[in-house]
């Protein structure tokens, strides 16, 4: 492989696919301008079924390992999702785990706080503009007169990229930056790259490119973003609003608390952390300003009314619990024997 | 394992200077109690990361006991007033994610309360115990099938290109 | 590179081989465990012996690690660190499991221990695998010390430190020695007069050579670690100028302004705006109160200045600061009189005639208000009775649950100085009498003799509302005597509450400048309550008297003997080792946000503006791993205690969870068959 300049000989092949996704990635890919041409210099695009048709028999077909890169975006919910997941790992040297969904499960994760009943309840039967009578719910199979038909198995828990197969390299973020994605593709061009399994990005967070001044932290009250306006030079989490930006990976340059929007975590967490809900959770309560029980109650429930989304909004599949517990949804408890 | 036989395996934090002490009294003192509590030393109780909670959690513990000094006497001087903190940020997610509030508990124990923290081990494991266990991991079994419709669907896509364009 | 790991499985005779199948563990072990070269069970691994074995081991099996499973490593982690250390093996690669506190001797069933035990041993075996080697730092140790409060306690300490040869700064607030000591009239249950054995050693302490007496001056900041500690002191401005001050005391003499002596006359007397505390003060130097000098409040007066005969009253005069260096700091600060007044069934500060401990010492004292004659408020009569009441504020679930320790004797003293001064009729009201040290016993029996009536029950209530004949213009206290049980109304002249000793008001944020954690009750906390009562938690700063605790002057002595004898050793060793137990912050992945910076009580996290990253001086931190524990990056690891090192101990002990692999063997991938 050449260093992405003018092409020498035959050309790689680089695969896109989303799996539950929002198809931000996908804009994000084309964010990175004319250097897009540059890609196209450098490889062959055989997949990508947001931008172009292509048939997965296809893929299905190549030799094991003959697609040199395949940027995977998107969470593994269904069954479907699952073996494209698999088809892909299978023919391809490098897969990299692109993006939030598939590095940590992302917004589709957070339907890991129900289950697949509560969310069929909701999407066929109870929202206010379904017209179900009948009550009909999507199956696995139907039989028409045709054959039978098959819809992928929709999961309980939605799982990472890396939860379902092995992944070369994470590009973490939601979606990555523009220049990340350049600086992800060059590493891999040239091969300068960190050990398989790691993530491609800083090993620091997001308050190292942060323009805000901090000082020492101590926080009588958390305030939700529409309560205050916040004070331009100061850090944001000193003001009392949940900036997550102390415990996600930096690699955006700190855009959104530079513009006095508290960060929400999508980079993830910072290096070699397990989970980052757990971060989160230490730093703010460690500066909490108070040491009565009562009150640092009031401070936590009042200031924080949704844990699971504002320390886990991107990272629930990935954290160390992964979802809410199914115990009482007609799923035992009871472990299996060994 | 049946249900009446389920011994709940529990993991403790216990900090150097006070808690352990206190384990290490009631063990002087031949105090018996329940041996489902595996105990970690750690040097203070503002040691305890809320990781570590969530790991043994996700590893298959059914229960977790931090255990510290009393507020006011915590040998670092105030660190204690961290973990309580921190303990009760924790809960707070904790209780969104399903999980009882007896399974992580705090408990204050100085060096010279081995029969309270005998006491207080014995009421959380007999607690853990008729909640059941956790098996957390049971959480995230592969669904019922869900390996075969993946293996069935490259005869699924050879069938499909049959047909004629 | 794999460890080669020994598992030792000690016996402690039968207290573990009894509950537990030690054999079972040792095969279990080196069966299961990964890692483990060789694993074996002895009766007693503290002996020699069983020391020798490890040490064979670690030299012909090439072990790397060590796993001893027997008792607390508060007893013998210590023991089996150096055995390994002296075979070359770094002592921080070794782990103890504590199978004997935490289950041999609390485990009915023998299978559970047995299991419970397997685990323990896993968690060790796991951990010891991931520990590094770590070497303790050495720092020099400064040979001069601070002491802190000029109360018998300090004064002993200072004494026994000056007379060894090294240099102390003694700090008092007051503006003069002798704490509390001071106020007493005779002392229990030798009945010497507190100040004909008090003064000479405050005299030793002002003229010693050894000994830089800041007196009037407080501690403001405290910075650095044992052996290097840096001090700013603030003293306060006398206006009086030291080096030409005489101590001839004519500007007390001269002084217009009288004022009541809240403090050294707990209220009962006077003295003028300038002052001395009281005759023997040392310093000489009078004081000059700037609330009540008519100088300071309307800008006339300054007689003091006129009469001076050398120029030595300088109104002008600021507080000024001293930066001192020290190896040791010996804390002795004293205590607080409980205020009686939250006890309002007891009358104080409603009836005249009732008196806290400390007022009637004031009263008995020679050179007191009213020149040692027991009165009442009126200054003129002598009580014919007088009641005297133990446990006020102290054994008190509503005040202070503790026991003050010198009350007891206290009332002892009082009954025999009022009866051998005014043969009145002394009653004492107690829960139970304490005369617990030597000599003591014996004081009581003669009081019994000489005559004193004890009553055992807790006063409910002191009044002047008579009710029964007798009782009108009296006290009178209502009791139940608990040994008849009857209720029992005694009309009294005068009555003495024995107030608690409590910790000083500003103790806690005292505590907080030298590092010292002042316990629930607000005493500052030692080491080991048994073992090390006048160390604390902090190297190189010691407790020593009353703030420790309530104690009486022997034992307020012993302890300010014994932190001086624990600061001379440092000083003889001339070096301190600080363990290695300690918390750093990787500088690539701090990002600055500060999170940890006011985290630590012993300020060892520092900020770096230059480099916008957080700093922590591994010579301050403790090791209590709380700032680990925080940082949402990550940034800081706690050695000896990381979390990889944690997460393994965890998944040893959850070893019947999870197995051999522990959680982080993941399914095989599955291999899609082409159609």
């Amino acid at each position: 492989m050449t260093d992405g300049g003018a092409p020498t000989t035959e050309k790689g092949k680089l695969a896109l696919y989303w799996a539950a996704s929002c198809g931000g990635c996908e804009i994000a890919v084309l964010g990175i301008d004319d250097k897009i041409l540059k890609v196209a210099e450098a490889f062959d695009i055989v997949f990508w079924p947001c931008v172009m048709d292509g048939k997965v028999r296809d893929i299905e077909k190549m030799p094991d390992k003959s697609i040199d890169l395949c940027l995977f975006n998107g969470a593994i919910r269904t069954s479907e999702q699952e073996y494209m997941a698999q088809l892909l790992r299978q023919k391809s040297e490098v897969l990299v785990a692109f993006g939030s969904c598939a590095a940590e499960g992302c917004i589709p994760a957070l339907a890991n706080l129900n289950t697949r009943e509560e969310i069929f309840q909701t999407a066929y039967h109870d929202t206010p503009s379904t017209d179900n009578p009948d009550g009909i719910r999507p199956q696995t199979e139907t039989e028409v007169a045709e054959g039978i038909l098959h819809l992928p198995m929709f999961y309980n828990t939605v799982k990472t990229l890396g939860q379902s197969v092995d992944v070369d390299y994470y590009l973490p973020g939601c979606p990555p930056e523009a220049d990340r994605i350049w600086d992800a593709i060059v590493a891999i061009l040239t091969g300068q790259l960190p050990a398989p399994g790691s993530v491609i990005g800083a090993q620091t967070t997001v308050c190292d490119t942060c323009p805000r001044t901090r000082n020492e932290k101590k926080i009588k009250e958390f305030k939700r973003t529409w309560e205050i306006i916040p004070d331009p030079e100061t850090c944001l989490l000193e003001q009392g609003l949940v900036c997550c930006g102390i415990a996600t990976r930096a690699g955006c340059e700190a855009l959104c608390p530079t513009v006095g929007s508290p960060c929400i975590g999508c980079y993830g967490p910072n290096d070699g952390v397990v989970d980052f809900g757990a971060r989160m959770m230490t730093a703010l309560a460690s500066v909490i300003d108070s040491q009565d029980p009562d009150e640092i109650d009031r401070i936590i429930q009042e200031g924080i009314p949704d844990p699971i989304g504002s320390f886990y909004r991107f990272g629930l599949a990935n954290s160390l619990l992964r979802r809410k517990s199914l115990a009482g949804n007609g799923y035992s408890r009871m472990a299996e024997t060994a | 394992m049946t249900e009446s036989d389920f011994e709940p395996k529990i993991v403790g934090f216990l900090c150097n200077w006070c808690s352990y002490r206190a384990a290490d009294l009631a063990g002087t003192a031949r105090m018996k109690y329940e041996p489902n509590v595996r105990i970690i030393r750690v040097m203070c109780s503002g040691r305890v990361d809320p990781t570590f909670v969530l790991k043994a959690l996700s590893l298959g513990a059914d229960g977790v006991m931090l255990a510290g000094c009393h507020p006011g006497e915590c040998h670092y001087i105030e660190q204690n007033y961290k973990t309580i903190r921190r303990f009760k940020m924790l809960k707070h997610t904790l209780r969104a994610l399903g999980i009882e509030e007896e399974r992580v508990r705090l408990q204050w124990a100085s060096a010279g309360e081995g029969a309270l923290l005998a006491s207080a081990i014995n009421e959380m494991v007999d607690q853990v115990r008729k909640l059941g266990p956790l098996h957390w991991s049971g959480n995230w079994m592969d669904d019922e099938g869900a390996q075969e419709a993946i293996q069935a669907l490259p005869s699924e896509h050879a069938e499909a290109m049959e047909v004629p364009a | 590179m794999t460890e080669k790991v020994g598992v030792y499985i000690c016996h402690c005779g039968t207290n573990i081989a009894g509950p537990v199948d030690v054999a079972e563990v040792a095969r279990w072990a080196k069966e299961n465990l990964k890692g483990v070269a060789l694993a074996r069970d002895y009766r007693f691994m503290c002996s020699s012996l069983g020391q020798e074995i490890i040490q064979e081991d670690i030299k012909n099996e090439g072990l790397t690690r060590v796993v001893v499973a027997a008792c607390s490593p508060h007893l013998h982690e210590k023991t089996f660190r150096s055995a390994c250390s002296k075979m070359g093996l770094n002592p921080y690669l070794t782990q103890m499991a504590s199978i004997r506190e935490q289950v041999s001797w609390v485990t009915e069933d023998r299978a559970a221990a047995t299991e419970k035990a397997k685990m323990m041993v896993a968690g060790a075996v796991r951990r010891v695998q991931l520990q590094v080697e770590l070497q303790p730092t050495e720092v020099p140790v400064n040979p001069n010390t601070l002491v802190v409060g000029g109360g018998i306690a300090g004064i002993q300490a200072s004494l026994e430190l000056a007379d060894a040869g090294y240099h102390v700064f003694m700090v008092e607030r007051e503006p003069s020695i002798g704490g509390h000591m001071a106020q007493f009239d005779k002392t229990f249950p030798t009945l010497d007069c507190a100040a004909c054995i008090l003064t000479p050693k405050m005299s030793d302490v002002g003229l010693h050579e050894n000994i830089e007496l800041l007196s009037y001056a407080e501690v403001e900041s405290v910075s650095g670690y044992v052996g290097s500690f840096d001090v700013r002191v603030r003293k306060k401005a006398r206006y009086i100028i030291e080096d030409a001050c005489t101590g001839c005391g004519i500007c007390i003499e001269k002084c217009p302004k009288k004022v009541v002596d809240e403090v050294f006359e707990v209220g009962l007397g006077y003295r003028k705006a300038v002052y001395r505390p009281f005759p023997q003060a040392v310093p000489k130097f009078p004081v000059i109160d700037k609330e009540t000098c008519i100088y300071f409040e309307r800008g006339t007066c300054k007689a003091c200045e006129k009469f001076c005969p050398t120029e030595a009253i300088d109104f002008e005069q600021t507080d000024s600061y001293v930066d001192l260096n020290v190896g040791n700091i010996i804390m002795a600060t004293g205590y607080d009189l409980f205020d009686c007044t939250k006890i309002p069934q007891y009358g104080y500060g409603r009836l005249a005639n009732v008196f806290t401990n400390l007022e009637f010492e004031r009263l008995c004292n020679a050179a007191g208000p009213t020149e040692g004659r027991i009165v009442l408020r009126d200054g003129v009569t002598e009580p014919k009775s007088i009641g005297i009441i133990h446990c006020v504020g102290s054994r008190d679930k509503n005040y202070h649950p503790y026991c003050s320790a010198v009350c007891c004797m206290s009332a002892l003293k009082f009954g025999h100085l009022a009866m051998e001064k005014t043969g009145a009729e002394v009653y004492s009201f107690y829960i139970d009498m304490r005369p617990l040290h030597k000599n003591y016993e014996e004081f009581y029996d003669r009081l019994l003799q000489e005559g004193m009536h004890f009553i055992r029950g807790r006063v409910a209530e002191v009044t002047d509302a008579a009710r029964l004949p007798g009782e009108e213009g009296k006290i009178i206290i209502q009791a139940e005597d608990t040994l008849i049980g009857k209720q029992r109304r005694i009309p009294v002249d005068m009555v003495v509450l024995l107030g608690a000793l409590q910790p000083r008001f500003d103790a806690k944020e005292t505590g907080l400048k030298f590092g010292v954690s002042a316990g629930l009750d607000g005493w500052f906390t030692e080491r080991h309550p048994k073992l090390d009562p006048v160390a604390t938690m902090t190297d190189g700063v010691f407790i020593a008297g009353t703030c420790q605790g309530p104690k009486d002057i022997p034992d307020s002595v012993t302890q300010g003997a014994a932190a001086a004898a624990r600061v001379q050793g440092m000083i003889a060793k001339g070096t301190v080792l600080i363990e290695p137990i300690v918390a750093s912050i990787e500088e690539a992945r701090c990002s600055g946000c500060r999170i940890c910076n006011n985290l630590c009580p012993f300020n060892a996290i520092e900020y770096l503006e230059d480099k916008e990253v957080s700093y922590i001086n591994a010579a301050l931190c403790k090791g209590c791993g709380t700032c680990v524990a925080a940082c949402p990056a990550q940034a800081i690891s706690g050695a000896h205690f990381t979390n990889d090192q944690i997460f393994a101990e965890m998944e040893g002990l959850l070893y019947d969870v999870i197995g051999s692999n522990g959680a982080t063997a993941k399914s095989p991938q599955p291999v899609l068959e082409p159609a």
